[in-house]
């Protein structure tokens, strides 16, 4: 099972690709799933929405993959001012 | 059909004030792009701009009618008034009447917009200032400089993103070429240094953080830049009628659209345009000397040019330069065209390639002589300058040094 936040990346994704939920997997590439370059960019500014986060040009110029991207969201989560106050 | 010449140009941008200013940067190779001046704007993730730095509209016009003009337009007005004058037009009734003004603007009046914007969704004000709709619509430039030189003949404005102007100018060739109007004060003009409109570019992610480096490996975007550039085109027996000065000659133009993805380029599209212009213009493509480049330094654009000039020159690609001054003044969208147009019209008449500054690292996709960073003596005959926008429409327009 996947966990709650490569779930909400995921769902983002779907949301924003128009594609149903059950299409997206972490292992998705991007092209299975009909994201070219604007699309990815798209879904960024949905992940920066959902998670209250900005993600650098360079770290997204970086991003390949679906994996990629929920690992990239997992450590810019963690960076950001809120994630201390939501573990303690 | 008629032979069309350029017997007046003016520019205002971030390299000057004017056309001559304009050229001087160019031939040293000395970019006007700088950190933006507003510091409203620093908190966008990209830093530089290509800027009419310390621009003052009382300098050009009374306080007034600078109120009824957005920054945008002003540009249009103030390049125009100096292609005029350059060209030493004497208007009278007719030559009023058979005048005719093609601009090129992608954005027309984006700040005053914003502005407006800003009263109503920030400041909770109920209403915006009633001179808005005159100062955003996109034709605010045509038209002002209708009014500006009571010019009544053909008069409209083209919309195609970073192609604006060269459309624009195109059409304006056309015209003069085909006796629908026996002058032409043609370009196109830019202002879009507005908060809303960068952020939705910050957006897009193809904004360089520091500089534009085109056609070099570590290059890492484009950079945004405004101002305003037009050309005075008129039949060639008109112009020799009245011993005017011919800084060239305007030969073809080629158009065409992608019909394939709305932001990614296509080599096939942009090859297409150049092929139609080299047709129109009815010259060979070993006969082209010089490309100012569409050149924007994004990941995407620069290798599709490159294989877009491959396609269509072969082997002569290796024997042509290619530069992109867009590393000088910036992108400026819809007047982009204009400023690349004044540019290559001067590399014809000076005999000097204006360079593609901020180059650093030969990339294998791109691997044209693109003139880096110094500008080069060559006697060139023709040149093209291309234009290639988002949404896919491709621009290019063909320019001959003037020889009777």
């Amino acid at each position: 099972m996947p966990d709650q936040l490569t779930e909400r990346v995921l769902k983002v994704i779907a949301a924003t690709q128009r594609i149903s939920p059950e299409k997206v997997t972490i292992d998705s590439s991007f092209q299975e799933l009909g994201i070219d370059s604007m699309d990815g960019i798209n879904i960024l500014f949905a992940l920066e929405n959902e998670f209250d986060i900005t993600i650098p040009d360079d770290q997204a110029k970086q991003i390949r993959s679906i994996r990629e991207m929920v690992e990239g969201i997992q450590k810019l989560v963690s960076q950001s001012p809120g994630a201390k106050a939501q573990e303690q | 059909m008629r032979r069309v010449v350029i017997t007046g140009i003016g520019a205002i941008s971030a390299l000057g004030r004017n056309a001559a200013e304009f050229w001087c940067a160019l031939e040293q190779g000395r970019s006007g792009i700088a950190p933006l001046e507003s510091p409203e704007l620093s908190t966008l993730r990209f830093r530089s701009g290509a800027e009419v730095r310390g621009y003052d509209s009382t300098c050009y016009f009374a306080e007034k009618q600078a109120d009824y003009i957005d920054r945008f337009a002003q540009f249009a007005v103030i390049a125009a008034r100096e292609a005029v004058q350059d060209a030493g037009i004497e208007w009278d009734q007719a030559s009023r009447e058979s005048a005719g003004i093609v601009t090129g603007s992608c954005v027309g009046g984006q700040s005053t917009e914003d502005i407006g914007f800003v009263e109503l969704y920030q400041r909770g004000r109920p209403r915006v200032n009633p001179l808005t709709i005159p100062r955003i619509m996109g034709n605010a430039g045509a038209s002002q400089i209708s009014i500006e030189f009571g010019i009544t003949g053909p008069a409209y404005n083209i919309s195609t993103a970073c192609s604006s102007s060269n459309h624009a100018i195109g059409q304006a060739y056309w015209m003069v070429r085909g006796g629908g109007a026996e002058i032409a004060i043609t370009g196109g003009s830019e202002a879009i240094f507005s908060m809303g409109f960068l952020k939705a570019w910050e957006a897009m992610r193809v904004v360089s953080p520091d500089t534009c480096r085109p056609f070099s490996k570590d290059r890492t975007g484009m950079i945004l830049g405004e101002g305003g550039a037009m050309l005075v085109l008129e039949p060639l027996e008109r112009a020799l009628a009245r011993g005017a000065r011919i800084y060239a000659e305007i030969t073809g133009f080629g158009m065409s659209a992608d019909a394939s993805h709305i932001t990614q380029p296509s080599a096939e599209g942009a090859a297409r345009a150049m092929r139609g212009a080299l047709r129109d213009a009815d010259i060979a493509a070993e006969q082209v000397g010089y490309i100012n480049a569409h050149g924007t330094a994004t990941q995407a654009n620069d290798p599709t040019e490159t294989a877009a000039i491959r396609a269509v020159f072969g082997a002569h690609a290796d024997k042509l330069a290619v530069s992109s001054t867009k590393s000088m003044h910036g992108h400026a969208l819809g007047a982009a065209g204009a400023l690349e147009a004044v540019a290559t019209v001067l590399a014809l008449r000076n005999g000097v390639l204006p360079p593609t500054a901020n180059y650093r690292e030969p990339d294998p996709e791109c691997d044209l002589d693109v003139v880096p960073n110094q500008s080069r003596k060559a006697d060139i005959e023709v040149a093209i300058s291309n234009s290639f926008a988002f949404g896919g429409l491709n621009a290019v327009l063909a320019f001959r040094k003037y020889s009777p």
